[in-house]
């Protein structure tokens, strides 16, 4: 899948974002760096605060830290620039770690048509505008595209898909409200078939993970998807607010043990917030980021970036003040 | 609710209380830990930082290291200080307007629509009369939702096709004026804070409806940019509270802790689950007991009075008393209790009900016996109910085979029937059941693990 060339990177916007607010929040990080100096106690705890205040959690905080320490003892690094450009490295390390499986291509291809990818996720995270902006992706490389309405729970869910369906030229395969989403699915993966369509995309009811009896309920999708493709969903794609905290470390714990997540969605990443608890979701779970959306518009879902993210999450000006102090 | 951060607090006041005498080290050792409860919880690492050293601050005082009770000492202090910081007192929705207006915000998927909702469902239940107003014209299907919402709650909807978010608000304000409602709710659609574009938006709304309150609708999953974002909206918005959703499953709510100490809005409602009527009032001292593993009692005496039908309890007690308890009396009795909510949130009011003493999925686990047993009561004849010493054998069977359960477990449910039974027959006959204090402790649900 070629997504590379259209819009701009999602660093500029999430620069732009930044910009416009002027996150107090870093800002003590990147004005220590500037000023230069010494490393210092007081420098190793405003680069936890920043990651701290990007989500990224204590305990991934705190490993970062200390290998950094590590690092440090080990090799000559004086300057506090070149110090967070250490970090940022560990971070992108982190990320693509060998447990995260590398992210090119970005989504799997089932080795028969249709390719299913399942979307699952809680509430309000974004699952139904990600596949509009998907399936209009896809329609725009050219590929036939069917969207499956599954979340049959939601006041008007299908017909916020339908809407996003017929902006981009998919087709939809939708039931009654209240309906089994299991047979939603099934029905997707037939009329698929029949109109040899290429990728069916899932949309699935939010559901916090803790709900018991709605993970079965999302099971049984699995199920039935395994039962109909004679193997897994190509993809099945956890959908995460950038805002979200450390819940988002349950969240694909316990979707990860239901139907097997094989990617995160990162979306509304144009806010301020970062969604660093990726980071730790990585390096427990190994479970990498494959999208990230940055936007309302229908071209605003991109593949993940590592080298981006460390860059967000550790401000940018830092790379760019290494090997001088020019503030 | 809250479920991870007062499991963690509750286990290092355990351990601060395990001492008899305490030191300085132990009251660090101890913080410590609870900044880490409250960074894992998402409370905003600063407000975590302040709150422990004010904590320690308290604590560390000749007082408290050298009374008699230190820990009980340092508990009160942290209970207190979880007060502070959610706001000390309950903060109620000013309703002054003709009709009163409130605007409802927030950024996009935090619940704003299904809020909206609640609250006027909540408004109606105590007496008012709520009108819904559909200002998102951007997010594809937002109006039919509000308007499938209100279908299920019977209150009117006010939509308007191709006119802008302030003049749909301004027409459904003057709508609620003429048609004599007395509240209008304005759904409006989710923004980020550092939209320009639609905060001016949604300032042209406020200055164009003047509401009498202006609520931000915040997930309570959010981490540490919920502080962000509540700041940039109150800054634009003047908010006058704050509604927290998605408070059940196991959401931290850290950003809880935070945004009302940092922006200084009070939290006014909780929704603490997907069905409409799952908003409640939002009161910090209850909340902070409840963290704590204090529990909280009044919530629950409150929402048995709500949902326990007091005529048909009165009557179950009798029969109890007068030994003419039957399975029939007993299925009722599981569906008043089912009624109040599930186990797991009910369990979370009742002091000491902590995971220590209720393991995670115990709850969900007696609830699915209380359904099997409901299936297999469900599944007897009326004369069988009112008699199981008639079920024999075949009986059993067929039982079983109708409730989809197995006959060892109809035997269990006959015998501990029986058992109860006894019990009350005994305590009937003593005629002061309040004297059986001891014995009343077998009196619990039976089933129960």
């Amino acid at each position: 899948m070629v997504w590379r060339g259209h819009a701009q990177s999602w660093l500029v916007r999430l620069k732009e974002g930044l910009g416009r607010t002027r996150e107090a929040l870093t800002q003590p990080l990147t004005e220590l760096i500037r000023r230069g100096g010494r490393i210092d106690q007081e420098f190793y705890e405003e680069m936890e605060a920043a990651l701290l205040a990007a989500d990224v959690g204590l305990p991934t905080t705190e490993r970062l830290i200390a290998r950094l320490q590590e690092e440090v003892r080990r090799r000559p690094v004086t300057d506090r620039a070149g110090l967070a450009g250490l970090l940022r490295q560990l971070i992108e390390e982190q990320l693509d770690s060998p447990g995260a499986e590398r992210l090119t291509p970005v989504l799997r291809q089932g080795p028969e048509a249709p390719t299913v990818y399942l979307f699952v996720g809680v509430n309000g995270a974004g699952k139904t505008s990600t596949i509009g902006k998907l399936a209009g992706a896809l329609r725009r490389e050219g590929a036939s595209v069917l969207v499956a309405a599954a979340d049959t729970f939601r006041a008007a869910a299908a017909e916020q898909l339908a809407v996003w369906a017929e902006r981009s030229g998919a087709d939809i395969v939708r039931h009654q409200e209240g309906s089994d989403p299991a047979a939603v699915a099934y029905d997707a993966i037939q009329a698929a078939r029949a109109r040899k369509i290429e990728y069916v995309l899932i949309d699935t009811a939010g559901r916090l993970q803790t709900r018991t009896n709605l993970m079965e309920e999302l099971k049984k999708i699995g199920r039935v998807v395994q039962r109909e493709l004679g193997r897994p969903a190509d993809e099945v794609l956890l959908v995460l607010d950038a805002t979200i905290g450390q819940n988002g470390i349950s969240q694909a714990r316990l979707f990860g043990q239901a139907v097997g997540v094989t990617g995160i969605v990162l979306t509304k990443l144009d806010g301020t917030a970062k969604g660093g608890v990726v980071l730790a979701i990585a390096g427990e779970l190994g479970i990498p980021v494959k999208l990230v959306g940055t936007g309302e518009g229908e071209d605003d879902l991109q593949p993940f970036d590592p080298q981006d993210f460390a860059r967000a999450l550790l401000p940018d000006e830092v790379g760019e003040s290494r090997g001088g102090v020019n503030g | 609710m809250f479920t991870s951060l007062s499991d963690k607090l509750q286990g290092v006041l355990r351990r601060l209380r395990s001492k008899g005498r305490l030191t300085e080290g132990d009251v660090d050792q101890a913080l410590r830990e609870v900044r880490l409860a409250l960074l894992e919880a998402d409370v905003h690492f600063r407000v975590a930082k302040e709150f422990v050293a004010r904590i320690r601050e308290q604590a560390v005082g000749e007082e408290v290291l050298g009374s008699l009770t230190p820990a009980q000492q340092v508990i009160k202090i942290v209970h207190g200080e979880l007060v502070r910081l959610l706001g000390s007192e309950r903060a109620s929705l000013r309703l002054t307007g003709h009709p009163s207006v409130l605007l409802m915000v927030g950024l996009q998927g935090s619940g704003k629509t299904t809020t909206t909702g609640k609250l006027a469902g909540l408004l109606r239940r105590e007496g008012h009369r709520p009108l819904l107003v559909a200002a998102d014209v951007y997010r594809p299907a937002a109006i039919d939702q509000l308007r499938i919402v209100g279908e299920r709650l019977g209150i009117p909807v006010f939509a308007r096709e191709g006119e802008t978010p302030v003049a749909i608000a301004a027409a459904g304000v003057e709508e609620a004026r003429q048609r004599g409602f007395d509240v209008v709710l304005i759904d409006t659609a989710g923004r980020l804070h550092v939209d320009e574009e639609m905060m001016a938006e949604a300032r042209a709304i406020r200055e164009r409806v003047k509401p009498d309150e202006v609520l931000l609708v915040l997930d309570a999953m959010t981490g540490q940019d919920a502080v962000n974002a509540a700041e940039q909206f109150h800054r634009a918005l003047q908010l006058s509270g704050i509604i927290l959703t998605k408070l059940d499953g196991d959401a931290r709510g850290g950003a809880a802790l935070s945004v009302r100490q940092v922006t200084g809005v009070p939290i006014k409602f909780v929704g603490v689950g997907e069905k409409l009527d799952q908003l409640e009032p939002f009161f910090p001292d209850r909340m902070a007991s409840r963290i704590l593993g204090m529990g909280d009692i009044l919530t629950l005496i409150e929402k048995a009075q709500k949902e326990v039908d007091q005529e048909e309890a009165r009557r179950l007690a009798q029969r109890m008393l007068r030994q003419q308890f039957t399975l029939e009396d007993f299925l009722a009795q599981i569906q008043q209790v089912r009624k109040m909510g599930p186990f797991e949130q009910l369990l979370g009011m009742i002091p000491g009900m902590n995971r220590v003493v209720m393991p995670e999925g115990a709850a969900a686990e007696s609830e699915k016996q209380m359904k099997r047993v409901e299936a297999m009561i469900r599944s007897m004849t009326p004369e069988e109910r009112r008699r199981p010493e008639i079920i024999d054998a075949s009986r059993r069977r067929r039982i079983a085979r109708g409730s989809g359960t197995t006959i060892q477990e109809v035997n269990r449910l006959l015998k501990e029937f029986e058992q109860v039974r006894q019990l009350m027959r005994q305590l009937g006959g003593a005629g002061r059941p309040g004297k059986g204090g001891s014995r009343a402790g077998g009196l619990r649900p039976p089933f129960l693990p």
